[in-house]
């Protein structure tokens, strides 16, 4: 794991003292808001319906277990005992006192963590495959080079005032888990015929008002490359992006006004200005950085304990069966960690339970934990033998939800129970969804099904590439909510598409519920999932399913 | 035509805490809205919310929000105004349980 060398060190204790100073001069006066509301955003610290909200990034995802106690500590001491980790692999903090803030800045830059442009519209938290260093399928970790763009974008002069926010993800493996074609620049590790590693770069992928997905603006770029590729990308998108209109701001508007071809002129024309200046210093550091991020070193022991408790213990099972994924090194296995316990708020942990997971990973993980956009943690090494003391353990803690993937394992964003932005609640809708098909007791049976539910069009619960999508609206001064089918954030991404008229908060459930049943009578067999089903048959034995009323108004028709 | 003006409070964030809070007709804020001055005519209400402006040692964002009189005070019209005066619905955090 990447630590803090100096630099890093005096860069984000400046900023803390500096916030310090800041947030001290608006208590007694000196600053206005119009003029501290800048410089707190720049900082993380949102103001929304009940209190003022931290958003700390986890840059990567990546966390060591005294980072995990800290943001434990954070909960504990200055919030209501709990975080909720976001779909930006962030952490959000609900109830700060704006006095408290600073402390709070200074205990996570203690231990090599901040808030610095985790808002505004500059670029934001560098995302990753949440399974990086451990997947079987990786070419590459995709850390080393999120690292590398973390250095390179954070403070970066140029671009503390894009046109607007600036999202940008990685993943090293062709199965893509950071929906990278969701992202304002997306980034694959991909090899040449020549064994060469290098980056495929997509752009103009993005959520929100507008969805789309992104376009792949080189197939190939070099390690040399990157940078100044990346600096070109962002800088024409800085001189094109349109600054009178909030809502066309984004770079996915900019390539599709402009058009790809004319957009990667732009970049290319960007790129002969910036190539010279990047003198070679950042391979260098790439290589420092990738380091540092060496695999631990592997331990070769029997697996006897697994093969015993998975035969032994149903509960185990299920839980492995849902809950594990192949790690690289032999006699290894990948953990999720569910936050999606039906009822639970997803993405919300316990100061306790965030206590748990950081001693859990000192044991048995190598003393690395992840947090997936998906809302869940993961600890990315855990030797097979150690597995049934690890469940027994978080099983201890009510973190042994054995649901990853599966109806129950929901993202969804504060919406209106917390978010000012938001146009309806998103978190009670998940609560209900999941307790209903945990009374149903069909999950396993319908296997893998993402829902993702937003409170509002921005999006952060990335609804449209759920394979359902739920996004919270307010009609007419009632919530309402909107179903899109057939949405995907992996390799083969799609936007999903608006079923039909919304529900109301009362019928929603119940919608989907009529929509997951009509599945297991649409599907060909148990192997085909929701996704595969609805992309051979289309939307309308789907549609069908989700208004009956219609569906038999048309029948009548029909038959007249 | 301009719309008809609807009765309304004057709302904002407390500056320290964060917390939505109501201005009264003798000036404080509350965090309680039932407190709060319900305003029927549409030149006092903008004069409150300009004294509620001048006020940013105290709060953060003043706006006027509908209202309408109930039995025990001004009561809100919009759901998220109503989420402001109660908290969240997946814990028992905010004013639903601190008033």
């Amino acid at each position: 794991m990447y630590h803090y060398n100096d630099f890093d060190r005096a860069f984000v204790q400046e900023r803390v003292n500096q916030f310090r100073g800041q947030v001290e001069r608006r208590i007694d006066g000196s600053l206005k808001e119009e003029e501290f509301r800048p410089l707190r955003l720049m900082n993380g610290l949102y103001l929304q319906l009940h209190a003022y909200m931290l958003r700390v990034a986890i840059p990567y995802g990546t966390l060591n277990s005294d980072q995990m106690r800290t943001l434990a500590l954070l909960a504990e001491k200055w919030d209501r005992g709990y975080g909720h980790f976001t779909t930006r692999q962030n952490i959000q903090y609900n109830w700060p006192a704006l006095s408290d803030v600073p402390d709070m800045l200074q205990a996570l830059a203690d231990v090599g963590l901040h808030a610095i442009q985790t808002s505004g519209n500059t670029i934001r938290n560098v995302t990753a495959d949440h399974f990086a260093g451990a997947a079987q399928d990786e070419i590459a970790d995709p850390r080393p080079v999120a690292e590398l763009l973390r250095q390179w974008s954070t403070d970066h002069p140029e671009f503390q005032f894009l046109p607007r926010k600036f999202k940008i993800a990685v993943t090293g493996a062709a199965h893509d888990r950071a929906v990278i074609q969701a992202h304002d620049i997306g980034i694959q590790i991909v090899e040449n015929a020549k064994g060469e590693i290098g980056y495929k770069l997509l752009v103009g992928g993005g959520l929100g008002r507008t969805p789309m997905i992104g376009k792949v603006i080189e197939e190939f770029v070099s390690q040399e490359d990157l940078l100044p590729y990346c600096e070109a990308i962002v800088a024409a998108y800085n001189l094109l992006g349109r600054r009178d209109n909030k809502y066309k701001a984004r770079i996915k508007i900019t390539v599709f006004e402009n058009g790809l071809d004319a957009f990667r002129d732009a970049v290319n024309e960007q790129f002969a200005r910036t190539k010279p200046a990047f003198s070679g210093v950042d391979v260098k550091l790439f290589e420092e950085i990738r380091a540092q991020f060496a695999p631990p070193a592997w331990r070769n022991a029997p697996v006897d304990a697994y093969d015993a408790a998975y035969e032994a213990d149903p509960l185990f099972r299920s839980w492995a069966d849902t809950n594990l994924t192949a790690h690289r090194a032999e006699g290894y296995a990948i953990v999720s960690v569910s936050l999606k316990k039906p009822g639970q708020t997803p993405g919300d942990a316990t100061a306790e339970q965030m206590r748990a997971l950081a001693d859990l990973a000192d044991l048995y993980g190598h003393n690395e934990l992840r947090i997936s956009h998906e809302q869940n943690v993961i600890l990315p090494h855990v030797h097979k033998s150690d597995l049934p003391a690890l469940y027994a353990r978080l099983r201890e803690h009510d973190l042994a939800a054995a649901n990853i993937g599966l109806v129950s394992d929901i993202i969804a964003c504060p919406g209106m129970d917390y978010c000012a932005l938001a146009t309806a609640r998103s978190i009670p809708v998940a609560q209900q969804i999941a307790l209903r098909f945990e009374e149903l007791k069909l999950e396993h049976d319908v296997g893998p099904l993402k829902i993702k539910i937003s409170g509002c069009i921005n999006a952060c619960g990335h609804h449209h590439v759920g394979h359902i999508g739920i996004l919270g609206l307010d009609r007419a001064g009632v919530e309402n909510y909107q179903v899109t089918l057939g949405g995907s954030g992996d390799e083969t991404a799609s936007i999903g598409e608006r079923a039909g008229p919304g529900f109301s908060a009362d019928e929603i459930v119940p919608a989907i519920e009529r929509l997951v049943l009509g599945y297991l009578d649409l599907r060909s067999s148990p192997e085909e999932s929701f996704l595969a089903a609805y992309r051979r048959l289309g939307p309308a034995p789907f549609k069908a399913v989700l208004y009956p009323e219609q569906e038999a108004k048309r029948e009548r028709a029909d038959a007249a | 035509m301009p719309r008809k003006f609807t009765p309304k409070v004057v709302t904002a964030n407390r500056l320290l805490e964060g917390d939505a809070v109501w201005l009264t007709a003798d000036g404080r804020w509350t965090p309680d809205m039932r407190e709060a001055e319900l305003m029927d005519e549409e030149a006092h209400a903008e004069l409150r919310l300009l004294a509620a402006q001048s006020q940013a040692d105290l709060v953060v964002g003043p706006y006027l929000a509908d209202a309408v009189a109930g039995a025990a005070g001004p009561e809100p019209t919009h759901f998220r105004e109503t989420f402001r005066t109660r908290g969240p619905s997946n814990y028992a955090h905010g004013k639903q349980v601190e008033l």
